[in-house]
C-alpha cells in the first residue's frame, strides 16, 4: 500500500487493533453459536436461537457504539454484539444452562433474553419489539437529563412491523430523541420471507417519521460501522433518531426447532453461506496485511479453548434453589423505598 | 387541613412529588394543556413542557417509553386518557413492566406509575366508563390501587410515585369533584397494600372501593338509623391484597357483603371472597355475598340502563339489610 | 296558572363527565321573557368548559332559583318556565326498576331456617356449651344468627358460663358525612374493646406460599429413639394375603370347648413306639387333623370358595398348616388330607414343617390349600382370633391343652380341655353350619379312645 492511500478502516477511525478485535468478537460469536447448536442437539441445553450469518453487522454496530456509556436494547440472535459490549462468554454459556450464576437473569429466561446492567445491556423479552419503546424512553431520559449518551436497539424485519416499531419510531421522531433503531434484516420471520413480510421498504419508513433511514449492506463490517457511527454523532448533536437497515441472511434456521427446508431451499442458504461477512472480513484483514492463515488457525484454537472451558463450567455450575422462584417479584425488604 | 376535592388531591400529589424529586415527570395525550378531565391543570406553567409532556397518541408508547426512562432511572407518572384506552398498552404492561425485575434476577426494575381514570360518572357509555382493573389483577410484579378518598389518592399516588415497581393508579372519575374531604399540608403517604377500615361495625362487614366505598357509607348512615351497624373496609390497594385486614373485618361480623362497580365475573371480589371461604370457615354467619353491576359488556349511553346497571346508595342500602336480617 | 299550561323545572345539565355541578355566570333572561326553544338562557362556568345554555322548552320564564355568581349540582333546577300544554310528555322509562341489584337471596318461605346452622353458630355453640334448640332465631325465617347465640351466652344460661366471649361494643361509628371521606384515622375509636378473632380459623388452608419442597438429603442417619427393619419379600407377602384376606372377606367367629383327656392318654400310650418306629413325633395335631378332615367330609361347605355369584366347593381336602417361626409364618400343604391316616397325617407334618423352617418349601408345596388349621396352642395360646387364608372360607385353631375343672354329670372332675377356635367367611358360612362342624369336630377329638388306629 502506498503511503497516502489509507486503508478504509482508517479513513474511518479505526485502528488496526480494532478491526483485529471485530474480528476476533465475529469468529467467538460464531463459534459460541456453533458450540450451543450442538449442545442441543446433543440434549444439554433445551434450545437455541442462532444468529449465525448475522454477527458481521453486530459487532460493526458495537464498535461504533460507546461502552459503559451508551445503552444497549438487543434482540435475540446478537450474541456478538453483547460479546462486543463485555459480556464472556462463561456468562453467556451460564445463560444457555440456565444458571444460577448467569446474569442475564439467574436462570429464569430462555437463552438470546440479554440482561445485563453493570455493561448496559437493558433486560429483554420474548414478544417481539417491545425494547423498541424501551429504547426510546432511555433516549427520552438522556435528552431530559442532558446526558450525551445514546439509546441503540435492534430488531429482526418482522418485528418491525410492531405498533411497537411504529409507536417508538413515531415518539422518537417527534421529541428528536437520541436513538438508533437498527433493523437486522435477514429475509426471514421464522418461515415468512421479507416479500410477504414487508410491504415496501424498512429504512424509508423513517421518512414517515420525520428522520432519515439507511440500508446498508449487513456482511460489510466496515459500512455498518460507518452508518452507525454517523447515527450516532447525529443523536449527540440532538438532530435525532435513525432508522438503520442492515440487510443479512439468516444462515441457520429460525431456532433449534424450526425445519428451515419447508420454506427454503439448501442451495439458497449455501449461496447466502458463500456471502457471509466473516471470511469476507477475514480477507481484508488479510489483504492489509493484518492477519495471516497462521494467526487465523492460533485464533480459532484460542476460541476453542475459551468455549470449552466456558461449556464446562456452565455445565458444573448449579442451578438456582427452587424456592427462589418466590424472589424478587416485587422489591424485597430492605430494598423499599423511604416511604415505608 | 384543607377540604380539598378528590381531583385536586391527585393533582397536588403529582405538584408536590415533581417539586420534591426532579426525576419525576408527566406524560400523556393533552397533559399539557392540564388533562381532559384537568388532573395535570397548571402543572406545565410550574414545571415546563419538558417534564409534563404532551405525547403523541399511541397508548403502548406511552407506557413503553415510561418503562424505559424508568429503568434508566427516572419516575415517570404516564397517564392513559380513559382506563378504556389502556388495552393497547397492555402487553407492555404486562409482559414488561411487571416483569423486569423478575426476569432480570432483580439487576433492572422498573418504577413506574401509569394513571388510569376509570368508572362510571352518567353518559359516558360503553368506552368511558370502564373498570377494568381486573384484567391487570393477579398479575405479579404489579401492584394496584384504587383510593375512594382525596386523603387516599393523596397518599396513595404519592407512595405509587416513590415505590421501586410499576403501579397502576385508577382513579375513579366520579369521585374526582363529587367527593371532597379533608386531606393534610405538607409530606405524607398512604402505604401500599393497606386497606382500611372507614367505619366500624358489628352487623354485617362491606368490604369494597372506589366509588363503592362512598355508596357504602352513605347507605350505612340510613341503615344506622334502622339499627344495623354496618363495618366498612376499603381495600385501597388491589394488589397485593391486605389479607390479614380482610379476614379481621370478616370475622368481626361473620357476614360479608363484598362490592364494586367492575363487573362480578372474575372481578376482585371473587379473589376476596376465595380468601375468606378458605381462612374463616367457621366465623362465617352467612354466605359471602357480592353485589356488582352484572355481566355485560359495560353500561350503555341511555339512562335505564345505567340505572340498571350501576351500583347507588340504595341499591347498596338493599344488600347490606338483606344480608343484616339474614 | 292557566288550565292549559305547565310549570317545567329547567335543570343543570351534565355538562362533562366528571363534572357534578355547574355556577350560573350571566342570566341572559329574566322573569317575564317569552323565551323560543334553544334560545340562550343565561352563561353556565365548569371546571371544563364555559357554555350558553339554550332552554330545552318554549314558554315563559316565571322565576330564576339561582343568582348569577351562585353555584348549582348537575340535576338542579335553576328556572321555572311556564309552557303552553303539552301532551304528558312525562319520558317514558324514567323509573328504572331496581333490577340491577341481583337478590340476595329468594324468600325461602318453603325452606325451615330453624333448623340451618352456619358454621360461626355451630363453632360459638360448641365452644360454651349451648344448646340451640333452646334459642330463638331473629334471622331470616326463624335462623339462628350469630348474634342471637352471642347475645344468650351474654345472659348467661349457657352450661360453660366462664369464659363467654364479651359481647361486641355498639358500633362507635365513624360518621361520615354524605359522599366526603374521612381523613383516615384507623378505627380504634370503639368503645368496648372488640375482642380479636383469631384469623385463619379453618386450620386447614392453603398458605399464600406453597410448602417449600421437602428435599431430601442422602445419608441422613434415622433418629436414636428407632432403628429400622428391612421388609424380606416372605414378609411382604404375609403383609398383603393378610390385607386381602382382611379386607375382602367379612371374618366371623366362633369357639368351642373340647374335652381332649382321652387324646392324651392315648398320644401318651402310642408316642414312644411311634418315635421309635417312624422316626418323628407324634404330635397331636396329627389327631386335629384327622377330626378335622373328618368333619369336613360331613360338612363340605365348609371346604369352599366364594365367587361373587357362586360358591364354589372343593372336593378335594387340601389342609393348609400354620408353620410358624420367630419371624414368619406360612401354610404348607398337606394335599387330599382325607386319605391319610393318622401316621401319614403325622409324617406330612413333619415333612412340610422341616421343610418350612428350612425355607425349602417348594411352590406346589404352598398351593391348592382348601382348610387351614393353625395349632395356636404350640405357643400356649387359649384364645385366638385366626385370619381367614384367602381364599378359603374358614381357619379352625386348636389351642392349648390345659388341666381343668370341669362338671361331668354334676360332678366335678379334673379334664384336659382345649379350645377350638374358627373364624368363618360370614358371606359363605352362617353360626348354624359352624355350630355342627365344630360340634362334630368336638365328637370326633372326643371320640379318640384307647382302640384308635393310628394307621
Amino acid at each position: 500500500m502506498s503511503i497516502g492511500q489509507l486503508a478504509k478502516h482508517r479513513r474511518l477511525g479505526l485502528s488496526d487493533q480494532d478491526v483485529i478485535e471485530m474480528y476476533t468478537y465475529m469468529l467467538k460469536a460464531r463459534k459460541f453459536d456453533e458450540r450451543s447448536l450442538l449442545l442441543q442437539r446433543a440434549g444439554k441445553i433445551a434450545f437455541h436461537v442462532s444468529g449465525i450469518g448475522q454477527e458481521t453487522a453486530q459487532v460493526a454496530a458495537a464498535f461504533a457504539l460507546q461502552k459503559g456509556k451508551d445503552y444497549f436494547l438487543p434482540y435475540y440472535r446478537d450474541y456478538a454484539f453483547v460479546l462486543a459490549v463485555g459480556m464472556t462468554m462463561k456468562e453467556l454459556m451460564l445463560s444457555v444452562f440456565a444458571k444460577a450464576e448467569d446474569p442475564n437473569s439467574g436462570g429464569r429466561q430462555m437463552p438470546g433474553h440479554f440482561s445485563h446492567k453493570k455493561i448496559h445491556i437493558v433486560t429483554g423479552s420474548s414478544p417481539v419489539t417491545t425494547q423498541v419503546p424501551h429504547a426510546v424512553g432511555f433516549a427520552l431520559a438522556a435528552k431530559m437529563q442532558r446526558q450525551d449518551f445514546v439509546a441503540f436497539t435492534t430488531f429482526g424485519e418482522g418485528s418491525s412491523n410492531q405498533g411497537d416499531f411504529h409507536e417508538g419510531c413515531n415518539f422518537a421522531g417527534v421529541h428528536k430523541l437520541p436513538v438508533i433503531f437498527m433493523c437486522e434484516n435477514n429475509q426471514y420471520a421464522i418461515s415468512i420471507p421479507l416479500h410477504k413480510q414487508v410491504a415496501g421498504n424498512i429504512s424509508e419508513r423513517a421518512l414517515g417519521y420525520g428522520f432519515p433511514g439507511y440500508k446498508v449492506d449487513g456482511n460489510d463490517a466496515l459500512e455498518v460501522y460507518r452508518v452507525v457511527k454517523e447515527a450516532r454523532e447525529r443523536a449527540v448533536r440532538g438532530e435525532g433518531p435513525t432508522l438503520i437497515e442492515a440487510v443479512m441472511y439468516r444462515i441457520s434456521p429460525h431456532s433449534t426447532a424450526d425445519n428451515d427446508l419447508l420454506y427454503r431451499t439448501k442451495e439458497e442458504v449455501e449461496e447466502n453461506r458463500a456471502k457471509d461477512g466473516i471470511p469476507r472480513f477475514k480477507q481484508y484483514l488479510i489483504d492489509n496485511g493484518l492477519w495471516s492463515e497462521q494467526q487465523d488457525e492460533e485464533l480459532l484454537e484460542a476460541i476453542k479453548r475459551e468455549v470449552n472451558e466456558a461449556t464446562d463450567y456452565a455445565e458444573k455450575a448449579p442451578y438456582p434453589k427452587p424456592e427462589d422462584t418466590l424472589r424478587h417479584v416485587y422489591a424485597e425488604d430492605g430494598e423499599v423505598p423511604a416511604w415505608q | 387541613m384543607a377540604v380539598i376535592t378528590y381531583l385536586e388531591a391527585i393533582r397536588s400529589a403529582m405538584e408536590d412529588e415533581m417539586r420534591r424529586d426532579g426525576s419525576v415527570f408527566v406524560l400523556g395525550e393533552d397533559v399539557g394543556k392540564g388533562g381532559v378531565n384537568n388532573a395535570t391543570k397548571g402543572l406545565r406553567d410550574l414545571f415546563g413542557e419538558e417534564r409534563v409532556m404532551d405525547t403523541p397518541l399511541a397508548e403502548s408508547a406511552i407506557v413503553g417509553v415510561s418503562i424505559g426512562a424508568a429503568m434508566y432511572g427516572m419516575k415517570p407518572v404516564a397517564e392513559v386518557q380513559f382506563a378504556d384506552f389502556i388495552f393497547p398498552a397492555a402487553n407492555q404492561i404486562i409482559s414488561e413492566a411487571a416483569r423486569i425485575r423478575y426476569r432480570s434476577n432483580n439487576d433492572w426494575n422498573c418504577p413506574i406509575v401509569i394513571r388510569a381514570p376509570y368508572g362510571a360518572t352518567g353518559g359516558g357509555a360503553l368506552y368511558h366508563s370502564q373498570c377494568p382493573e381486573s384484567v391487570f389483577f393477579g398479575t405479579p410484579g404489579l401492584k394496584i390501587v384504587a383510593p375512594s378518598s382525596p386523603y387516599d389518592a393523596k397518599g396513595l399516588l404519592i407512595a405509587a410515585i416513590r415505590d421501586p415497581d410499576p403501579v397502576l393508579y385508577f382513579e375513579h372519575k366520579k369521585c374526582y369533584l363529587g367527593v371532597t374531604g379533608e386531606v393534610p399540608e405538607g409530606d405524607f403517604t398512604v402505604p401500599i397494600g393497606k386497606a382500611e377500615v372507614k367505619r366500624q361495625g358489628t352487623d354485617i362487614t362491606v368490604i369494597a372501593y372506589g366509588i363503592a366505598v362512598n355508596y357504602a357509607l352513605q347507605a350505612a348512615e340510613e341503615l344506622a338509623r334502622e339499627g344495623i351497624s354496618a363495618h366498612i373496609l376499603d381495600l385501597r390497594t388491589l394488589q397485593p391484597l391486605d389479607k390479614e385486614a380482610v379476614l379481621e373485618a370478616a370475622a368481626k361480623t361473620g357476614k360479608v357483603l363484598i362490592v364494586h362497580e367492575d363487573n362480578k365475573t372474575g372481578g376482585v371480589g371473587a379473589e376476596v371472597s376465595a380468601i375468606i371461604a378458605e381462612e374463616l370457615l367457621f366465623e362465617l354467619d352467612a354466605p359471602i355475598q357480592r353485589l356488582c353491576p352484572p355481566d355485560v359488556p359495560a353500561v350503555g349511553m341511555n339512562p335505564p340502563m345505567e340505572k340498571f346497571f350501576l351500583l347507588s346508595a340504595d341499591k347498596l342500602a338493599t344488600a347490606m339489610r338483606q344480608l343484616a336480617l339474614f | 296558572m292557566t288550565d292549559n299550561t305547565r310549570r317545567t323545572e329547567v335543570t343543570v345539565p351534565h355538562l362533562a363527565e366528571t363534572l357534578v355541578s355547574a355556577t350560573i355566570g350571566k342570566w341572559l333572561k329574566k322573569p317575564g321573557d317569552y323565551v323560543e326553544q334553544y334560545d340562550v338562557l343565561c352563561e353556565l362556568i365548569t371546571d371544563k368548559v364555559s357554555v350558553e345554555m339554550p332552554s330545552p322548552v318554549e314558554g315563559t320564564i316565571i322565576e330564576l332559583l339561582v343568582a348569577d355568581g351562585d353555584t348549582a349540582d348537575v340535576g338542579a333546577p335553576i328556572c321555572i318556565i311556564e309552557e303552553k300544554a303539552a301532551g304528558e310528555g312525562a319520558v317514558p322509562g324514567t323509573a328504572a326498576p331496581e333490577g340491577g341489584v341481583r337478590e340476595l337471596r329468594q324468600e325461602p318461605g318453603e325452606v325451615p331456617m330453624s333448623g340451618r346452622y352456619s358454621p360461626a353458630v355451630l363453632k360459638l355453640a360448641a365452644e360454651h356449651g349451648v344448646r340451640l334448640e333452646e334459642i330463638r332465631g331473629t334471622g331470616l325465617g326463624g335462623r339462628i344468627t350469630r348474634k342471637d347465640v352471642e347475645a344468650f351466652i351474654a345472659s348467661g344460661r349457657t352450661r360453660s358460663a366462664s369464659g363467654a366471649r364479651p359481647e361486641p361494643a355498639a358500633a362507635a361509628a365513624v360518621p361520615a358525612a354524605g359522599t366526603a371521606g374521612e381523613p383516615s384515622s384507623p378505627g380504634e375509636e370503639a368503645a368496648a374493646s372488640v375482642p380479636k378473632v383469631p384469623v385463619r380459623s379453618t386450620g386447614l388452608h392453603l398458605s399464600s406460599n406453597p410448602p417449600l419442597p421437602n428435599i431430601e438429603v442422602e445419608g441422613q442417619p434415622v433418629g436414636r429413639g428407632e432403628y429400622l427393619i428391612d421388609i424380606t419379600p416372605i414378609r411382604h407377602t404375609i403383609a398383603s394375603r393378610m390385607r386381602q384376606s382382611v379386607s375382602e372377606i367379612p371374618h366371623a367367629w366362633t369357639m368351642i370347648e373340647v374335652d381332649v383327656t382321652n387324646l392324651v392318654l392315648l398320644r401318651n400310650k402310642l408316642k414312644d413306639e411311634f418315635k421309635r418306629q417312624e422316626g418323628i413325633n407324634l404330635t397331636y395335631l396329627a389327631f386335629v387333623l384327622k377330626a378335622v378332615v373328618g368333619a369336613i367330609k360331613d360338612y363340605p361347605i365348609m371346604n369352599s370358595v366364594w365367587a361373587t355369584d357362586k360358591i364354589i366347593v372343593k372336593r378335594d381336602i387340601n389342609l393348609s398348616l400354620a408353620v410358624g417361626t420367630e419371624d414368619f409364618v406360612v401354610t404348607p400343604v398337606i394335599k387330599q388330607a382325607d386319605q391319610k391316616s393318622i401316621a401319614g397325617l403325622a409324617m406330612e407334618i413333619d415333612q412340610l414343617t422341616r421343610k418350612a423352617r428350612a425355607g425349602k418349601l417348594a411352590l406346589s408345596d404352598m398351593q391348592g390349600g382348601t382348610f387351614t388349621v393353625n395349632n395356636t396352642g404350640s405357643f400356649g395360646s387359649i384364645l385366638s382370633y385366626p385370619i381367614i387364608n384367602y381364599p378359603q372360607a374358614a381357619i379352625i385353631t386348636f389351642e392349648s391343652i390345659v388341666k381343668k375343672p370341669v362338671v361331668i354329670q354334676d360332678m366335678i372332675a379334673v379334664r384336659s380341655m382345649a379350645n377350638l377356635c374358627l373364624s368363618l367367611d360370614h358371606r359363605i358360612l352362617d353360626g348354624v353350619i359352624c355350630g355342627r362342624f365344630l360340634q362334630r369336630v368336638k365328637e370326633n377329638l372326643e371320640g379318640y379312645s384307647m382302640d384308635t388306629k393310628l394307621y
